[in-house]
């Protein structure tokens, strides 16, 4: 078991299995005082309001205690204190260190500087680990099985970093992939390479209409403002794909919508009732899932 | 061969390393790379030399000095086509082929702006990516590749 988790391509399937399996374990009873001796900090270098609450969440029905800041404004940073001297402090006033930081690579640094675990909550555009394995619990949840499904990845394919670590990751349990994006947001071909060199079938798409009826999971993400030089392209694009409810007549009865959240304007409100629509539950289950995360890091690998 | 010798245009050694074909671009990154501002070693170079290969090349005739195959193939992400020289009383005695390292500490820099790397004081670390003719760079840290035309190299002496 690594002691940190950093990237999704650190776990291997097994793990990944496992962590899957005590995430169901909390599902069904999620207060767990397993670690109440324990003090977990939460360092959050940028804000962040899902990941961060859903991580304090976890670690309090554990019955950790949390310490920790959610904007580095106030904090030594701004006198000019090095991520390593931070890290090392903390390291050693806390058990293990959940952090976000807007630079990439930071958590993998962090982890080589701390004599704690250190869990990945997002380092810039690179990684977001937690929220793969989350998206990994909610896809086993609705679907009873990872192995040989249909993902329809639509969006911003190109930047989106939540769809380059779930491929990774689903790429262990043989699925069929469709992307859904426009000309200038498709897959980088890194990853269509990859999947190549797996044997791993894929079709590329800008059509979202055609990819709805014969998927098992729709994964729609936000096209990100921030991405574009262009203020005309993005003006462009940023609207380009909305699910809307009367889309979803003809689908598999098991098809689930999934998104990382925030949606703006890609999935209308009117599909919030279908029953697949699932990323509010999705995001609930993040709680689960962190809390398995820090189980398994911090040496408890069955309850 | 004394009769060539008068020739040179940077003198023989007797015994030391000869870097030869170095594009003339990158001799100072090699003196760089190879930390021979601090040797205490004799050292001649000649830079804009006639080379039917390269148009315009380098080199380096160091003495007395022989370099590990760690500290040589650093110069490989610069000038992969340099011919390495070992020689031992005005003879080659040995022709040194250079490889790319499979991994690379503190020599390039990362070509991605939003890297760790960039900010903080913190070594490079990359791996190179097999299967690509072209010289491609994985960041340990930040997960991005640096390729050859966006590669730079951090002078640390």
């Amino acid at each position: 078991m690594p002691k940190h988790l950093i990237s999704i391509h650190d776990f291997s399937k097994e793990e990944i299995l496992r962590v899957l399996s005590l995430a169901a374990e909390f599902e069904k009873n999620p207060s767990r005082p397993l670690f109440s001796d324990k003090v977990i900090a939460s360092i959050f270098f940028e804000p962040s309001t899902r990941t961060r609450l859903s991580f304090e969440t976890a670690a309090n029905r554990l019955g950790a205690r949390v310490i920790g800041f959610s904007d580095a404004g106030n904090t030594s940073v701004t006198k000019g204190e090095t991520l390593k001297d931070t890290i090392k402090m903390v390291s050693n006033y806390a058990d293990l260190i959940v952090m976000r930081h807007p630079l990439e690579g930071s958590a993998r640094y962090a982890s080589e500087v701390s004599s704690v675990p250190v869990i990945n909550a997002g380092d810039g555009a690179n990684q977001h680990p937690s929220q793969t394995l989350l998206d990994l619990y909610s896809i086993l949840k609705t679907q009873g099985r990872l192995d040989n499904l249909k993902i329809n990845m639509v969006g911003d394919l190109k930047y989106g970093r939540t769809v380059h670590s779930l491929l990774q990751a689903m790429s262990h349990f043989n699925p069929t992939f469709r992307f859904t994006s426009p000309e200038e947001l498709r897959m980088p071909a890194e990853y269509k390479e990859y999947l190549n060199e797996k044997g791993i079938p894929f079709e590329e798409s800008s059509n979202l209409e055609d990819g709805i009826s014969d998927t098992d999971i729709l994964y729609m993400t936000r096209v990100q403002r921030e991405r574009f030089t262009d203020a005309i392209e993005y003006e462009r694009v940023k609207n380009i794909y909305s699910l809307q409810g009367n889309m979803l007549t003809e689908t598999r009865p098991n098809m689930k919508i999934l998104h990382p959240l925030p949606r703006i304007n890609e999935i209308a409100q009117d599909v919030d009732n279908s029953e697949h629509a699932y990323y509010f539950e999705q995001a609930g289950n993040g709680v689960y899932t962190r809390m398995a995360i820090i189980t398994m890091l911090l040496g408890v690998n069955q309850l | 061969m004394p009769a060539m010798e008068k020739h040179l245009k940077v003198s023989a050694i007797k015994n030391g390393t000869v870097l030869d074909h170095i594009p003339a671009d990158q001799l100072f990154k090699v003196i760089d790379i190879l930390g021979l501002s601090k040797s205490e070693n004799q050292i001649t170079f000649g830079t804009n030399l006639e080379s039917k290969l390269l148009g315009k090349k380098s080199i380096i005739k160091i003495s007395d000095k022989y370099f590990e195959d760690y500290e040589i193939n650093r110069i490989a992400l610069i000038a992969p086509q340099a011919k390495i020289n070992i020689i031992h009383n005005f003879e080659v005695v040995e022709k040194r082929i250079l490889s790319v390292p499979s991994q690379i500490r503190g020599i390039a820099r990362c070509m991605n702006p939003a890297c760790i790397t960039n900010h903080q004081p913190i070594e490079t670390i990359f791996t190179t990516v097999e299967g690509s003719d072209e010289l491609k760079l994985l960041c340990h840290y930040c997960e991005k590749v640096t390729d050859e035309k966006n590669l730079k190299i951090i002078s640390n002496f």
